[in-house]
């Protein structure tokens, strides 16, 4: 189900971030203070605004699977979560190589959104962990699913409060986006949010096909009776997707 | 059967509770201790030996969270290893009013802990005195216990079935005490001000106490699903 389509998929978003990419370096002006360092602009805010996205999607997710008790919408949401704190990794280099050149600190507490985006980044590492310690299945999808719902609505709130602090000093992106953001910046800028969104999604969507693969042979093999009696039942932070019994 | 009144519930589970802190002391003494305790490695490791204003809120209420977290972390351990949740499932009960009263005896501890903790740290670092900031810093502690407690409510039950509960339980919590933190850090800030207090700013307690609105809120929605078996 996930498969279908994975392929034309993954080529419009390889040509697109391509795009991106050369769009970015080449055809956007230089910045008149920064120079070529704000091209790194054109990554770090779109992977921002995906990665916060991203887990306010898992948190959504996560209210499907308890309302519905359907395993996929836990595996989906663990998905979202996992792609989302790769890229919110990105996010706080990026972040951080932007701030030495433009503030002259790898790190700046007088920013807001700095802070409460590593505030959620600390809050969404303990996810994993949290799964790893559950060992039954449904319950480590069911508290797993709580988690997100919490945290999936701390993102919002904690931004909101953290602004509230005193003294930043962090570009408002999205007003110079309306107000004096040059044409072909705001251009290059739509273009790199379409495609680090096309990354995300595609990104999602391998990992969900590798996941249902791998349950859909394991569950071919217990048809078989040909249990791996070899490999140890392991503990795993991932969502198995036995309980949810459609072949998709 | 009819289903008993939420209130007995929550009083019934309250004193069950306290009763059990009673005859075991497994946390409150603990926690009054080490909240005395963070004071004197303060001391040392700023090598200060009077704070006010910024720095002495800062460290109350870091030191105040910190000692909550022990109690967050033993609150439930009870229930999931003597089969309390099983009796209190077996019951007609509303799931619901576990969470209340976990909330309640979290409000009860901090309560004690800052009776203890408070006047220790008026002693040994405060530098100005306590009494002016006193009718301000009630309110503080009253909406920052709220927001200690429901968080530590929510994220208590969702530690204790894990295996590494005393990791998870802290990691988890940390971060989503930050903002109430961030909000009676800055309220209590202007009440230690010396020589003279300053008035507070009214965010502080508007964000405080919509933020322990949501996260009740949240608790309240969530908490039937940690509970089922």
């Amino acid at each position: 189900m996930y498969g279908k389509g994975l392929r034309p998929l993954s080529l419009i978003t390889a040509a697109s971030v391509a795009l991106t990419l050369v769009a970015a370096l080449y055809w956007a002006p230089n910045d008149a203070y920064l120079g070529f360092l704000q091209k790194i602009f054109y990554v770090h805010v779109p992977l921002a605004i995906l990665t916060l996205c991203g887990f306010v999607a898992a948190g959504l997710m996560a209210i499907m699977h308890l309302r519905t008790r359907d395993s996929r919408w836990d595996m989906r949401s663990y998905v979202a979560i996992h792609i989302s704190l790769i890229f919110g990794v990105t996010v706080l280099i990026t972040g951080s190589i932007w701030a030495r050149g433009a503030w002259g600190h790898w790190w700046v507490w007088q920013d807001p959104t700095l802070v409460s985006f590593l505030l959620v980044m600390l809050l969404y590492a303990t996810y994993q962990p949290l799964r790893f310690a559950i060992e039954d299945p449904e319950l480590q999808a069911r508290y797993a699913s709580v988690f997100a719902v919490t945290a999936g609505a701390f993102v919002p709130i904690c931004f909101i409060v953290v602004r509230l602090a005193p003294g930043y000093v962090h570009p408002r992106t999205l007003s110079n986006i309306n107000g004096n953001l040059p044409g072909r910046m705001q251009v290059v800028f739509y273009l790199a949010m379409i495609s680090m969104t096309l990354l995300w999604v595609t990104l999602w969507r391998f990992e969900m096909t590798a996941k249902h693969v791998a349950a859909q042979i394991r569950r071919l093999r217990g048809l078989l009776g040909e249990e791996d009696d070899a490999q140890p039942v392991r503990r795993s932070a991932a969502p198995s997707l036995t309980h949810a019994g459609s072949p998709s | 059967m009819s289903r008993p009144r939420s209130a007995t519930v929550v009083v019934a589970l309250l004193r069950a509770q306290l009763r059990l802190e009673l005859r075991t002391f497994e946390s409150l003494p603990a926690m009054c201790l080490f909240a005395v305790t963070t004071f004197v490695l303060f001391h040392f490791g700023l090598n200060v030996f009077q704070m006010s204003s910024d720095l002495a809120s800062g460290v109350l209420w870091v030191t105040l969270l910190l000692a909550a977290l022990l109690g967050i972390n033993r609150i439930y351990v009870a229930d999931a290893e003597q089969g309390g949740f099983d009796g209190f499932l077996l019951s007609p009960a509303e799931r619901s009013t576990m969470l209340v009263a976990k909330i309640l005896v979290l409000l009860v501890y901090m309560a004690i802990v800052e009776l203890v903790a408070v006047p220790a740290f008026a002693i040994l670092l405060l530098e100005p005195s306590l009494w002016n900031a006193f009718p301000g810093l009630l309110g503080v502690l009253a909406l920052g216990n709220l927001g200690i407690a429901v968080i530590g409510a929510l994220v208590g039950a969702l530690a204790v079935r894990t295996q590494a509960r005393d990791l998870i339980g802290p990691l988890m919590s940390l971060p989503l005490l930050v903002p109430v933190l961030i909000c009676v850090a800055g309220w209590t800030a202007p009440l230690f001000r010396y020589p003279e207090a300053v008035g507070v700013a009214v965010r502080w307690p508007l964000v405080l106490a919509l933020y322990d609105a949501i996260f009740g809120l949240i608790a309240f929605a969530l908490f039937d699903f940690l509970l089922e078996d």
